[in-house]
């Protein structure tokens, strides 16, 4: 059973989302993702600056095995890529909700954060996806 | 025998096994205007001693000329050796292999292809090889506009003085993902990119700045000073380079300040013969920083693990096959014959031996412009320094004569008016090391009479 964490937001993407205490919002992909991509030997996170659309592809995860995109889970702009992970990209497979955290965003004011699910919904997520 | 493995009983067992009356079939959800139709006016089958006769007499047509003709493509002397090891059949297919169990061999030889490309450009990685130059520039096209990720416009200058089909094939592949081209005049008197070109965009948003090195013309570009300003603008500079110009020119990684960013070029003179146009190679290299960028296939070096060497097909995640859609390029194979021809013949030469064919081809182009200039009516065209070609203006249109030279057994070179009609009276001529004295003088002579009894305009 992989570690969903109750204080954070999901995306049906497997991306995760925590709000920190000046507004910006912190993103990263869950414990279910890093485990079911591997061990990941690049991470490749967007500009500071760089405006992103809500479901747009906004960073790459490259496993052993596989490449994706990580999309934005609402529109703002990039205030920071976490740049440990150019040289530790296995961070986000050991501390995936913490130090693996992939990037930062300031949302559009209008963005919100409808759309996102809760921990419990994210969890019937996965449960019907591997139904 | 038909040479397929598949008898009509095993097509109808697979199609019965899958419920499926036809072949035909499978292809239904395709519309139907979609499909091909069958090809009209082709010949029914020949057998092969028809072919045999068909292809002697067109071999035949293009007899033994003495060839003072470049513009992208080499006669440069092969060593018997390479392509007796080439054709082995150890080495003998043209896909780059990916089961790193059965072709260590082969992998092998990639990997020491790329070290030798990465050393000849000055740049950190090469990949498997491409097709052939022009969809290497196409691809690098492609690939600055990924990897530079603060620019947004998609906008490449493609210098005048480079290659006209690269310019056409880069437009051709990277043009219907709407990058904006533009072009760069060249300079009429040294016959080369210049920095005043280069004013209209300062401070603008461009990706790209493509120089070739040497270009079309023959010409030696001001490299350091066309790669500095691109990079002061923020734009990544991708070199075109001939390879065996590089034994003796400064390579792309270390053009201005920081060096190119890309370089890529037909790999041609490597031991490939002139062959209508291919097959043919292309190569690239680029920066560590760039390598998830880059297109196509790259072996890499490793250990198995009882700690002994290997080698194998590395970073495929930007591959078509891993990525779909997102790859890096729908190239997921590489020129595997014409590579494994080019590293024996590198090899063979080493470095001392390149740089020998490089400085003999140098020698022999300018004994051939000296030649050609004590010719009345001929003259240099532009006065900057050259590699193994130039360009020669006529007091005529050059077409005729060329035509005339033809007759007698001589490719004079390229009429540029093809390709610039304000140069409809100039010649691009190339001489290699296999160029004698007296293939100089003999193409002399020929242009001398031919000036005499073809008609000025």
């Amino acid at each position: 059973m992989s570690n969903i964490p109750r204080d954070l937001q999901y995306t049906k993407s497997h991306e995760w989302v925590r709000t920190l205490a000046n507004g910006t919002l912190e993103i990263g992909i869950t414990d279910h993702a890093q485990h079911a991509l591997g061990d990941l030997v690049f991470v490749e996170v967007p500009e500071t600056g760089r405006e992103v659309n809500a479901g747009d592809g906004c960073a790459v995860v490259e496993s052993v095995k596989a490449a994706s995109d990580v999309y934005a889970p609402v529109s703002g702009a990039v205030t920071e890529g976490n740049a440990a992970l150019v040289d530790t990209p296995e961070l986000v497979n050991t501390d995936p909700y913490g130090a693996g955290w992939l990037l930062r965003l300031r949302p559009q004011k209008a963005a919100g954060s409808a759309g996102l699910m809760s921990a419990d919904a994210y969890a019937k997520h996965l449960e019907s996806e591997a139904s | 025998m038909p040479f397929i493995p598949h008898t009509a009983s095993d097509v109808r067992t697979m199609l019965e096994a899958i419920g499926v009356g036809s072949i035909d079939e499978l292809f239904d959800e395709i519309p139907a205007e979609l499909k091909a139709r069958a090809l009209e006016g082709v010949p029914d089958a020949a057998n092969e001693m028809e072919i045999t006769r068909i292809m002697q007499t067109f071999a035949a047509r293009d007899g033994k000329a003495l060839c003072f003709l470049g513009a992208g493509a080499y006669e440069h002397h092969i060593p018997a050796v390479v392509w007796a090891i080439t054709t082995r059949g150890e080495f003998y297919s043209a896909y780059t292999p990916y089961q790193a169990e059965a072709s260590q061999g082969t992998l092998q030889l990639i990997y020491e292809y790329q070290t030798m490309m990465a050393s000849l450009t000055g740049l950190d990685v090469s990949n498997a090889s491409l097709y052939d130059g022009g969809s290497a520039l196409a691809e690098a096209c492609l690939m600055a506009v990924r990897a530079h990720r603060r620019s947004k416009s998609a906008r490449i200058l493609l210098p005048a003085a480079l290659n006209p089909t690269y310019r056409r094939v880069a437009r051709s592949i990277a043009g219907l993902q709407e990058f904006v081209f533009e072009d760069l005049p060249y300079d009429g008197v040294h016959g080369i990119t210049t920095l005043e070109s280069l004013r209209p965009y300062e401070g603008q948003d461009i990706t790209a700045l493509v120089i070739q090195q040497p270009n079309f013309f023959g010409a030696l570009e001001d490299v350091d000073q066309l790669a500095d300003w691109a990079h002061r603008n923020g734009t990544l500079v991708i070199g075109v380079v001939n390879p065996t110009s590089l034994a003796l020119l400064k390579p792309p990684g270390q053009w201005g300040e920081r060096g190119a960013d890309i370089a890529c070029g037909e790999g041609q003179p490597l031991g490939v013969p002139l062959s209508a146009g291919g097959p043919y190679f292309g190569f690239m290299t680029t920066r560590q920083e760039f390598v998830r960028q880059m297109p196509g296939r790259i072996v890499g070096r490793t250990v198995d693990l009882e700690g002994r060497q290997g080698f194998t097909l590395t970073l495929q995640a930007r591959e078509q096959h891993i990525r779909r859609g997102k790859a890096t390029s729908n190239i997921c194979t590489n020129q595997g014959l014409l590579v494994t021809a080019a590293t024996i013949y590198l090899t063979l030469l080493g470095p001392a031996g390149l740089e020998r064919v490089a400085a003999a081809s140098y020698a022999r182009t300018e004994e051939l412009l000296q030649a050609l200039v004590r010719v009345p009516g001929v003259r240099r065209r532009f006065d900057r320094a050259h590699f193994h070609e130039a360009v020669i203006e006529l007091d005529r249109p050059a077409g005729p004569v060329l035509a005339a030279l033809a007759e007698r057994s001589i490719l004079g070179g390229l009429d540029l008016g093809s390709e610039y009609p304000e140069l409809s009276h100039c010649i691009l001529v190339c001489a290699t090391e296999t160029r004698t004295q007296a293939d100089i003088e003999t193409y002399a002579r020929a242009l001398s009479d031919v000036m005499k009894s073809v008609r000025a305009a």
